[in-house]
């Protein structure tokens, strides 16, 4: 007999869809199918049971080849490492539980590390954008219900964020949108013809980099003033157009991704478009929200300021807790040099940092703890596989509008293997006894 | 042989994220991710047939990929490789004090390189970083 779990939260995205079905055997040992979740949700949750799997910590020889090791010997080298270290990074956070997070910062706090998550290579300039002028946002039940005017820019949820259209932005029908798309106009800005763009009445096909322009044009239209010809690329006439359309609706969100945060202007991008949201507020009512990738990455954001007042980038070195970006950012220490022993969890940097500030990491202590095999542990001395986050532990992960949602463990991780949070226990209660802390 | 000048992006595309998640040790990662997609004016230009492997040089460094016909154009003049260690062995690292590389607008080279393999993931970054 098998039996299916209902409300299962996906461990992808910050969409954090919470309607999954899984099939798993009886015993609860094997994970049989999936419903509902987006292609890449489904992967997740089957790649979990293959049978290539790394299931013991193993060290990386000089020879290519690993030996295997225990939990406990594992985690005396990441205590090791830590103590030794003068300016250790510890990096990621973003694919794992704000329970296992909470240890990892005592840890950090015990090491004196520098600490910073994944969104240094995705929404980091967000967040810089938000402390230099707010952010007016809302839920993602909010706009199910009464957004008709949706705004995708630089962001292609299609593919990045699959199911985010469906259950809360283009075709749901919510309370005051009760004809879901029918009642919803949709703009999308981005330089490529996206499979998002081909669905939206209006798609602005912008020059790269230059959102800022087009972001500053649109609150010029908004107050019908002067523009010229075209800017970025776009002719005055589809501006105005865009503005109009914008402004004509009761309810509008603005859902901003990479092509933003990346492009040159990084958080300025950002500030312009939260300024044209403030703006739109003086015609109707308007939100703006970030597009998170990993799915618990605003959680990461949300443990580090609790504990440490900043959402990234925090460096530890000197007892208490520092804030500069371009300064204490991960990229940054690394491509100068500055950082002498490497501790990933639940990211990849190897896969989605440049690779100069890959190479650092390859010549330095380091450890990686992930359940899949990624560019990051084949660089690394010790990969530490653990247990999916989401599928066979359960914790409390922040969805893109900051909702706290608690993930659902739906089958047993293969037999030996430790959580996150079980891992990083030891390695807490040793760097102590390391370190004489109490 | 042609080379061609473009303007480079990164980011996400469902068949990267699905590679990911299915194992990037496994050349389905490849498949999805060692890839350029290209306006078919600029495949033109370039003077290459679909699916030819191309090298991508930029000042950051040069990696060997696929050339695609985009499925998501047209966009003459940009090319596209999904986020992973293909896109990131040539993108601007430089942070401008803000912590984020500048990931979108790097300017780079296209050219035919037919006898050049495209890497595996974890192969290429180790390779780059002279581990074994």
């Amino acid at each position: 007999m098998t039996k299916t779990i209902t409300d299962v939260i996906c461990p992808f995205c910050g969409t954090l869809c919470d309607d999954l079905e899984v099939v798993v055997s009886d015993d609860g040992k094997k994970l049989l199918e999936v419903y509902n979740a987006c292609v890449i949700g489904t992967e997740k949750f089957l790649h979990s049971q293959s049978k290539d799997r790394v299931t013991r910590p193993r060290l990386h020889q000089p020879d290519g080849t690993w030996k295997e090791i225990s939990y406990d010997e594992a985690a005396e080298y990441t205590a090791q490492m830590l103590a030794k270290a003068k300016k250790p990074l510890m990096y990621g956070w973003s694919s794992t539980n704000c329970e296992a997070q909470s240890v990892g910062n005592e840890i950090a706090e015990i090491s004196r590390a520098c600490c910073d998550n994944t969104a240094a290579v995705c929404h980091g300039t967000t967040l810089i954008a938000v402390q230099d002028i707010g952010l007016p946002t809302c839920t993602l039940g909010e706009v199910k219900n009464r957004a008709d005017r949706i705004i995708f820019w630089g962001c292609n949820p299609a593919h990045a964020h699959p199911r985010h259209m469906s259950r809360y932005s283009i075709f749901p029908r919510g309370f005051f949108t009760g004809k879901g798309q029918m009642s919803r106009k949709m703009i999308v800005v981005d330089p490529r013809v996206t499979d998002t763009a081909k669905m939206a009445d209006v798609h602005l096909q912008i020059e790269q980099g230059r959102d800022y322009e087009l972001l500053n044009a649109l609150r010029v239209a908004l107050n019908n003033e002067w523009l010229p010809d075209s800017v970025a690329g776009i002719p005055k006439e589809k501006i105005r157009e865009a503005a109009e359309m914008m402004k004509s609706g009761r309810f509008g969100i603005i859902f901003f991704g990479m092509g933003v945060t990346q492009s040159l202007s990084k958080n300025h991008n950002i500030d312009e478009a939260i300024a044209l949201t403030v703006h739109l507020n003086e015609f109707t009512k308007y939100s703006i929200m970030p597009m998170r990738g990993h799915y618990n990455v605003t959680g990461s954001g949300e443990v580090f300021a609790w504990q440490f007042g900043f959402p990234y980038s925090i460096d530890l070195s000197r007892g208490f807790a520092r804030y500069n970006p371009g300064d204490t950012s991960s990229i940054d220490l690394l491509v100068r040099g500055e950082i002498d022993a490497m501790f990933t969890i639940g990211s990849d940097p190897g896969a989605h940092f440049p690779i100069s500030a890959v190479k650092p990491i390859a010549n330095m202590p380091s450890v990686c703890i992930d359940p899949h095999q990624t560019p990051t542990s084949g660089v690394s001395k010790l990969h530490v596989p653990v247990s999916f986050n989401g599928v066979e532990t359960g914790g409390n992960c922040y969805r893109m509008d900051n909702v706290p949602i608690d993930c659902r463990k739906v089958v047993e991780p293969p037999e030996g293997m430790l959580s996150d949070e079980q891992f990083l226990i030891k390695v807490r209660d040793r760097l102590k006894q390391l370190k004489g802390a109490a | 042989m042609a080379a061609i000048n473009l303007n480079l992006i990164s980011g996400r595309s469902i068949q990267q994220g699905v590679a990911i998640e299915g194992g990037k040790e496994k050349p389905a990662y490849r498949t999805a991710a060692g890839i350029i997609e290209l306006d078919p004016s600029d495949l033109k230009r370039l003077g290459a047939w679909k699916n030819t492997n191309v090298k991508v040089t930029s000042p950051h460094g040069s990696v060997i990929v696929k050339a695609m016909e985009t499925s998501q154009g047209p966009h003459p003049g940009i090319g596209f490789i999904p986020m992973g260690p293909w896109a990131n062995s040539i993108v601007d690292p430089n942070t401008y004090s803000t912590g984020m590389p500048t990931f979108k607008g790097t300017p780079v080279t296209v050219e035919v390189a037919i006898n050049e393999p495209v890497l595996l993931g974890i192969e290429l970054v180790q390779k780059q970083c002279g581990v074994k």
